[in-house]
């Protein structure tokens, strides 16, 4: 049996010199041992005297390595508080130099079982990040803060360093019985183990936070087992909110009967001539025609007559002086145009505008709009994605669209693809056959077919873009000679 | 980021110092202990008391931060302007760093949305019930398209504080922890179906990193036209799994209702179980060979489970044995796979897996 002296429970170089020296000896993981110092765990009767650190001069020359990932999983590991933890580690050292990819195998035994008291470890210092309670102190300097605890695992140096973050203008001390940490404010210190009474045992502003505790539970809710599988028992004694706990359960199902069973209470009269008018009671009426624009932007607001509205953030009007003679109707809001409430200002409203400018055409001057004033889409994880509108949305929106061209009478309505243009001609048009050639209305204007920007988009060859915009810029021009 | 410092006996966790800065309210909202109509005693805490208070718990790592919020006071606007003075007071005169969460007001000026975004982590708008019919009926004095709105200007803000690749000057922040929102079940007569549609279409309409589902608690002083019973905390419960699946194990909110029935998610089995039991012909699942998707769709493998297997796949093939240290519980997992000595051979069309695959008997449920 080879054994080797540790300084510390903790002490991760000692173990590596150790370690390292008994696997170029070829000590087999049965025949080694490491003890720590003054431990509990002092040398067996049979015990072979060995050194602290096993010098084995002959080796020194021999180098080996281990992945990166076996220092971590073993500068965690050593901080469990199982006795045996020494053995696993270097029994993986050991199995690793025939099976290099040994700590990539976590369904092995031995990996297995590492990864699990890791998993132990990281949980000990995830639960002292929230469980640390610190009580205020003053001294020559001022306020200070003092906290007692007991981590499970040995966490405090490896968790020390996240409360000299959070707490950076504090000055701070945590005492537990494996050690003690210092903040002054400017160096992380450590010291030897504590005890409770080195702590203070009250302060005054904890009534408030039992008193927020208690009164953030909601009875009806109770779930024990849930609470402790969190806050597990152990750390109950240096919790002040901890010793409400048991008095809570016990009344948590009085009080729900109490609420179940109270009947309804007659509404406060005091508070009656206080309360904020009711949205809803002032609904336009849905079949009232809209004379003036105004009209048309609340009706479409409540409009019900399809299903749209509700998947919908709100309804997108068409924008543009009254007094336009030109109206451009495309088929949709899109997802950007749904959110901000205003038509053509995503990809394709960018498309259209400069198309517009290129044609001589000036957007202020134009009355913009949709022939489907809601967004159809479907939602596929944290995107929207565009849906055709069907012919029953497109025929129920003809209310509004209808409207619109009613007050503000367009010398020419522009319909930028095929649903626009069956919402102004009340069929199915061909749009590349019809595009560009004048379309007379029963109102006396003139409707004109065209492609709709989001086609320039979606073209995947530069050329044929380049083309169909060539296209497209053409049959603007074509409308702009039409106005004059 | 999300440490919870302490849990109350309810199970939940308090990270936050969770409060209002008043409970009086001139809403009327049927769901609320503190709608005007209630008969509950009314307080109210001034600025300067909030923030001392926040501090205090915070230094004593009681808490993580705020999570403030208020009953509407004279209006939307003053309401708004209060919650957005303790955050900006907390950040700007006492350099407070821990985390802030506002509740937004919906009908509050745009502008004021704007400073709440510059001073907290995390704003939300809270959809509150699944139909708007509902809405309109138990809140009068809320909108669903407000309430929408304000969700997109929160989401155009938060879109807007990324920098692009070119920027030299990083625009300024806005709720960097995104956006949350809470609905409330059980309140309305929505089934689950519609409430899992309506997640979906938020999800992917505001960039939510939450959606929040509240079983309808019996309140003190309750309204009488709401059911008095006990929260039904399990639906609760498959709420929130559905709602896993559909952000994390690329389920679609219609694939999750096949495994329903009239709408209702199955209480005695968890989703995924009950979507598997209706597609038995995608089963088993090969785990040393099958896409990390289809590994996602195996009940009782969570997405760690999964990733264990995809990367200790690369240097051994896996027996059953391997599958077990890899996951909680191997006997759930075991009729939907194979594995290098394992296959489930009838095992996985078998008239009783239903029962086989839940051993325990489901508790008695509250339904309503």
């Amino acid at each position: 049996m080879a054994t080797a002296m540790l300084d510390g429970e903790t002490d991760f170089d000692g173990w590596r010199k150790s370690a390292r020296a008994f696997r170029l000896a070829g000590v087999e993981p049965a025949a080694a041992r490491f003890v720590v110092r003054g431990g509990q765990e002092q040398g067996g009767l049979f015990d072979e005297p060995t050194a602290a650190h096993p010098s084995l001069r002959a080796d020194e020359r021999q180098e080996f390595s281990v992945p990166k990932d076996f220092v971590d999983l073993a500068q965690n590991l050593i901080l469990h508080r199982s006795a045996d933890r020494f053995d696993l580690m270097y029994r993986l050292l050991w199995r690793l130099r025939d099976e290099p990819d040994l700590i990539k195998v976590i369904s092995d035994r031995d990996v297995a079982d590492a990864l699990e008291r890791v998993k132990n470890v990281s949980r000990a210092s995830h639960k002292m990040k929230a469980f640390v309670r610190f009580r205020q102190v003053h001294d020559d300097r001022g306020e200070a803060w003092v906290a007692w605890f007991e981590p499970p695992h040995r966490v405090l140096e490896k968790t020390a360093p996240f409360f000299q973050r959070r707490f950076t203008t504090m000055r701070w001390s945590i005492l537990t019985p494996d050690g003690s940490a210092f903040w002054d404010g400017e160096t992380l210190r450590f010291g030897p183990p504590a005890t409770r009474d080195m702590a203070p045992d009250e302060d005054e502003i904890e009534d408030f936070w039992k008193t927020y505790y208690a009164s953030t539970f909601n009875p009806a809710r109770l779930k024990v087992k849930t609470m402790q599988g969190e806050m597990a028992k152990s750390y109950w004694k240096n919790l002040p909110e901890a010793a409400l706990i048991p008095e809570l359960i016990a009344a948590s199902s009085v009080r729900t009967e109490t609420m179940v069973a109270a009947p309804a209470p007659e509404p406060n009269p005091r508070f009656a001539r206080l309360t904020a008018p009711d949205l809803h009671a002032a609904r336009p009426d849905a079949e009232a025609v809209p004379d003036n624009l105004a009209d048309v932007v609340d009706g479409v607001q409540a409009c019900r007559r399809c299903p749209l509205y509700r998947d919908a953030t709100q309804g997108v009007c068409g924008e543009g002086p009254t007094t336009a003679r030109l109206m451009i109707v495309g088929e949709q809001p899109g997802d950007q145009e749904d959110l901000a409430g205003r038509a053509f200002i995503g990809p394709a409203g960018q498309v259209l505008d400069a198309a517009l400018a290129e044609a001589g055409i000036d957007r202020s001057d134009v009355y913009v709009t949709n022939a489907v004033k809601h967004f159809k889409h479907e939602p596929r994880g944290k995107r929207r994605l565009h849906k055709t509108p069907n012919a029953g949305e497109v025929q129920a929106c003809r209310w509004w669209l209808d409207a619109e061209r009613r007050l503000i009478k367009p010398k020419v309505v522009l319909a930028l693809g095929a649903t626009a243009g069956s919402a102004l001609l009340g069929r199915k048009p061909a749009v590349m056959q019809e595009r560009g050639a004048p379309i007379p209305l029963e109102d006396g204007s003139t409707a004109v077919l065209t492609v709709h920007p989001s086609y320039l988009l979606r073209l995947p060859d530069e050329a044929a873009k380049a083309q169909a915009r060539r296209l497209f810029i053409d049959d603007l021009v074509a409308v702009r000679r039409r106005m004059d | 980021m999300g440490i919870c410092h302490a849990y109350t006996p309810d199970g939940r966790c308090i990270s936050l110092l969770k409060i209002l800065l008043t409970n009086f309210c001139i809403y009327d909202c049927a769901y609320c202990i503190n709608r005007v109509s209630s008969n509950v005693e009314r307080s109210r805490f001034d600025v300067d008391e909030v923030v001392d208070l926040t501090l205090n718990f915070y230094t004593r790592n009681y808490i993580e931060g705020l999570f403030l919020s208020s009953g509407i006071i004279r209006s939307g606007d003053y309401t708004m302007e209060q919650l957005v003075l303790v955050a900006k007071t907390l950040r700007e005169v006492h350099d407070f760093r821990g985390y802030i969460h506002l509740k937004l007001i919906p009908e509050a000026d745009p502008k004021l949305v704007e400073m709440a975004g510059l001073y907290a982590d995390r704003l939300s708008a809270n959809i509150e019930l699944p139909r708007d019919e509902a809405l309109a009926r138990l809140a009068p004095q809320k909108d669903v398209g407000v309430i929408k709105k304000a969700m997109s200007q929160v989401r155009l803000g938060v879109e807007a504080a990324k920098p692009g690749k070119r920027d030299k000057i990083k625009p300024p922040k806005f709720a960097p922890g995104g956006q949350s929102t809470q609905l409330i079940i059980g309140a309305d007569g929505a089934p689950d179906t519609e409430i899992l549609d309506r997640s979906a279409s938020l999800y992917g309409g505001y960039g939510l990193r939450r959606v929040y589902y509240s079983a309808f608690s019996p309140i003190p002083d309750s309204s009488a036209i709401l059911p008095l019973s006990k929260p039904p905390l399990m639906r609760e419960h498959r709420l929130y799994q559905a709602d896993w699946l559909m952000r994390f194990y690329g389920f679609s909110a219609p694939e999750i209702g096949e495994g329903a029935s009239d709408g209702m998610l199955d209480l005695a089995i968890d989703p995924k179980l009950a979507w598997a039991l209706n597609k038995r012909e995608q089963f088993p699942v090969d785990v040393n060979r099958a896409p990390r998707e289809m590994l996602l769709r195996v009940p009782g493998l969570g997405v760690k489970a999964v990733d264990r297997i995809v990367s200790v796949r690369r240097y051994r093939t896996l027996r059953l044995e391997d599958v077990g240290r890899l996951t909680r519980s191997v006997a759930k997992i075991r009729p939907f796979i194979t594995a290098l000595d394992w296959t489930p051979g009838g095992l996985t069309d078998a008239a009783d897996l239903r029962a086989r695959v839940t051993s325990r008997t489901p508790e008695q449920l509250s339904l309503f």
